[in-house]
């Protein structure tokens, strides 16, 4: 499936494979990685960013597609919306059925609270389901919570609000002995001791998988237990608009059913939002790892209803996306498969860097190496450097491949690609929303009474950059907390009358700021129809 | 010039780029995805496609997003199947062999033909985890079913209406709770930290200054 020149290259990079077996390639300094970052990674593109100019975060940046979603009227302006015909009223109402919405709902059913789930396509279809390398806990001996503080808050940038990181750390085995509990089939010794490698930054190996599945195994339990607990699904159906009370607090949100397009009034007492990332928003024109729906639709909703955002000015680009070939362009590479020993090398066959720099780092050396130095690969969609996943099996032995990473494997097996005896072809890809709504150490946004927050949605817990493994930690911790602190918050409160005052006077400081997008939003789903794809 | 192929939509034909997957070409020749669209990347099942090339009688499965398409391609996309699951509570069940019977006891209806097997975009050995299923051999089932995502399209293909996705996480669930090793350092962690054992070690940290943690994280040993 390689062509020609890309056949060449390889030859380079088995030339220098057997001399590069237990070397490990210098770490960059501080001060290296700081200038690295400044020239090279995206997130340093004033290009690809634009000032907010209405709500509570006026004046700071975001990038360009979020910026004119959050510069958008919400869909309903003008909408025929009777908010007194109620057709859904629950205690608990949580939004978006990822692994963050499922751990809520879950918890807020244990404590007995009448909840209800709604997803905009099949709970599950998520991002959750897609996570392959694991999860973070800090549940060894050689290890502890201080441990993984120190090497989150470092690789965040020293940016991570401390409870919130506090609370990650502290629930971590908890979460993971939850998991455990509920069936998910974590890699273990014969003799029950977790099987547990590195991720880029961590200082300990702390990362738990479920082979390369750890999302799919994580998310295929928690749906289990939601059907089990019959908790109510309301799947194809988006939230398109907090509901407001005349008190000032969350009542609830309209929804829409994606293939009637029939709108919906859900009274809640309490509300989560659990809606995910946005790489479907295509930010500076990178393809992305996520699924579907991810398009920042709790993020536009939570502003527009008044809820500061924290860091969304910082996205995470994976560093190993593919790059080839084209049909899975963008999609994820593991960090595992570096984990396991597997290497970056230019097009001359040069180790150019550690494998195993934090994902911010690893990104723009990627994209320096390429666009600065000339030695990337080129490929019919720009360029790629090699992963060199041969390594693994000299390091390893025979079957490792198959055996821990199989979803990579097949993934490349498709195209006839076959990674135990041939290197793969990377680039960054759009991964993760680094940033998000802003939340107290509870759950609870500040600004807005009885609306909670969980999972990538929320910004905060990881500071300007998140290490591998502790996003699929995060929605398990604050989703369970959220669910758990849902369920205690909803007996005290009692709803006003509803309205969507909030939308009318966004649209007021829209006009009143200049701005007319000529789009509204949330966007619910890319624009992919006629088109070439991403 | 693109290389184009003819494929076929639910019986209307449409050109479209060869290089394409099956999912993004419907999308190319116009159709906005709803249904049968979820992860893209080959996790989570929601776009379990049925079809087969002009000319051959073999009938084909994959998945939308994982596939490529080929000349003469007739695609019919199966975005729900309707499958069984019961419901049970994990607190309440165990690894016996009549837990499985009782919640699915259509398996022992197997009548062996194999098509689930046939079947399996994640060329999984479908038939062979049912019968682990019989025989109650949990962990072997939950092994064998391991890459399942759910599909769906060896529900769509068993003329004994066995619901394969449903039978292999029930057995997964109960080889990840009941079978495997537990797993003793994480009990003990839980447990002193419950006990509030590092309480007062993370409050010291929390409250170091960013210069202190700076020189802390750039100096900390890292595990070989
Ligand atoms: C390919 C990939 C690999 C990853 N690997 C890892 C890893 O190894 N380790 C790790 O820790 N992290 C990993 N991550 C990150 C991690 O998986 C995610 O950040 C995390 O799972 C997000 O969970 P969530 O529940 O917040 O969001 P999601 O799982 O994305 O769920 C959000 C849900 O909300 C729904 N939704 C969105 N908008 C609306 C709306 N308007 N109304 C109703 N519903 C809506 C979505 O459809 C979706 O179902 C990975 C991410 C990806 C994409
Ligand atoms: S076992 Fe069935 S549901 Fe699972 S992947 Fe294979 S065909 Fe799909
Ligand atoms: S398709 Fe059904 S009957 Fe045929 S082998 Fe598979 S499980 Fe048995
Ligand atoms: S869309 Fe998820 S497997 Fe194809």
């Amino acid at each position: 499936m390689f062509t020609a020149e890309m056949l060449e290259s390889i030859k380079k990079v088995e030339a220098t494979r057997a001399a590069r077996i237990g070397v490990e390639p210098r770490r960059m300094t501080a001060e290296e990685k700081d200038e690295l970052l400044r020239k090279f990674h995206p997130d340093y593109r004033a290009e690809g960013f634009q000032e907010i100019k209405v709500g509570p975060n006026k004046g700071e940046k975001a990038p360009y597609e979020l910026g004119t979603l959050l510069h958008s009227n919400s869909r309903l302006l003008g909408a025929p919306i009777n908010l007194e015909k109620v057709d859904y009223d629950v205690d608990v109402l949580v939004i978006g059925g990822g692994g963050a919405g499922s751990s809520a709902a879950i918890e807020a059913h244990e404590a007995g609270a009448n909840v209800m789930l709604v997803t905009k396509l099949r709970i599950g279809d998520a991002n959750t389901m897609m996570a392959e390398g694991g999860i973070q806990a800090a549940d060894k001996e050689n290890d502890s919570p201080q441990q993984h503080y120190l090497d989150a808050f470092g690789g965040g940038h020293f940016a991570a609000r401390p409870e919130l990181l506090r609370r990650l750390v502290m629930e971590a085995p908890d979460a993971i002995r939850w998991l455990n509990d509920l069936g998910v089939m974590f890699d273990k010794d014969p003799d029950g001791r977790m099987v547990t490698t590195h991720g880029g930054g961590t200082s300990r190996k702390r990362m738990h998988a479920c082979k390369d599945y750890s999302g799919a195994e994580i998310m295929r339990v928690l749906r289990d237990e939601v059907w089990n607990r019959q908790i109510p699904v309301v799947d194809f159906t988006a939230a398109v608009e907090l509901i407001m009370d005349d008190q000032g607090q969350v009542a609830g949100a309209v929804l829409q059913n994606m293939e009637t397009g029939v709108y919906l009034v859900a009274r809640a007492k309490t509300v989560i939002i659990a809606t995910g990332g946005a790489g479907r928003l295509h930010y500076q024109d990178f393809p992305t790892s996520n699924h579907y729906g991810a398009t920042a639709d709790g993020l536009v909703m939570g502003y527009r209803a008044g809820a500061p955002l924290l860091y969304q000015d910082t996205i995470q680009y994976h560093p190993t996306g593919v790059a080839y070939p084209a049909q899975i362009f963008g999609a994820l590479v593991t960090e595992k498969v570096r984990s396991l020993g597997a290497m970056l090398i230019n097009a001359e066959g040069e180790a150019f860097m550690h494998p195993l720099e934090t994902r911010d780092v690893s990104a723009a050396s990627i994209i320096r190496e390429c666009r600065e130095r000339g030695k990337g690969v080129p490929t019919p969609t720009g360029f790629g450097i090699w992963l060199d996943t041969p390594m693994i099996e000299m390091i390893h032995g025979e079957g490792t491949i198959e055996k821990r990473i199989p979803a990579m494997l097949r993934m490349y097996l498709n195209y006839d690609i076959d990674m135990r005896k041939q290197p793969i072809l990377i680039y960054p890809t759009l991964h993760y929303q680094n940033g998000g709504l802003e939340i107290g150490g509870e759950g609870f946004t500040k600004a807005i009474p009885n609306l909670l927050v969980a999972g990538e949605a929320v910004g905060g817990i990881h500071g300007r950059n998140r290490l591998m493994g502790n996003s699929l930690l995060d929605i398990i911790v604050f989703g369970r907390n959220a669910g758990k602190a849902a369920a205690g918050k909803c007996k005290e409160v009692t709803l006003g009358r509803m309205n969507l005052d909030h939308s009318q006077t966004y649209a007021e400081e829209l006009k009143a700021a200049g701005l007319d997008t000529q789009e509204v939003s949330p966007l619910l789903l890319p624009k992919y129809t006629f088109g070439m794809p991403k | 010039m693109q290389n184009m192929v003819n494929v076929y939509f639910y019986g209307k034909q449409y050109s479209v780029p060869a290089e394409l997957t099956i999912m993004t070409a419907m999308e190319y020749a116009g159709y906005k995805l709803v249904r049968g669209c979820g992860c893209r990347h080959g996790f989570c099942g929601a776009c379990a496609t049925i079809y087969r090339i002009k000319g051959s009688n073999e009938l084909k499965t994959c998945l939308a997003c994982q596939t490529q398409v080929q000349e003469g391609m007739y695609i019919s996309t199966l975005p729900f199947f309707p499958a069984d699951k019961r419901t049970y509570d994990m607190e309440e069940i165990s690894a016996e062999q009549r837990v499985m019977m009782e919640l699915y006891p259509e398996i022992y209806s197997c009548i062996g033909c194999n098509a689930c097997t046939k079947g399996c975009p994640q060329s999984l050995e479908v038939m062979q985890y049912i019968a682990y299923a019989q025989r109650g051999d949990f962990a072997k089932c939950a092994e064998e079913s391991f890459d399942c995502i759910n599909c769906g399209i060896c529900t769509s293909r068993c003329p004994a209406g066995i619901s394969h996705p449903m039978v292999g996480v029930l057995a997964r669930r109960l080889n990840g709770k009941y079978i495997a090793p537990k797993t003793e350092h994480l009990a003990e962690r839980v447990e002193a930290i419950n006990s509030g054992a590092f309480d007062e070690i993370i409050e010291k940290v929390m409250q170091k200054p960013i210069e202190e943690m700076k020189e802390l994280y750039n100096t900390r040993d890292i595990e070989k």
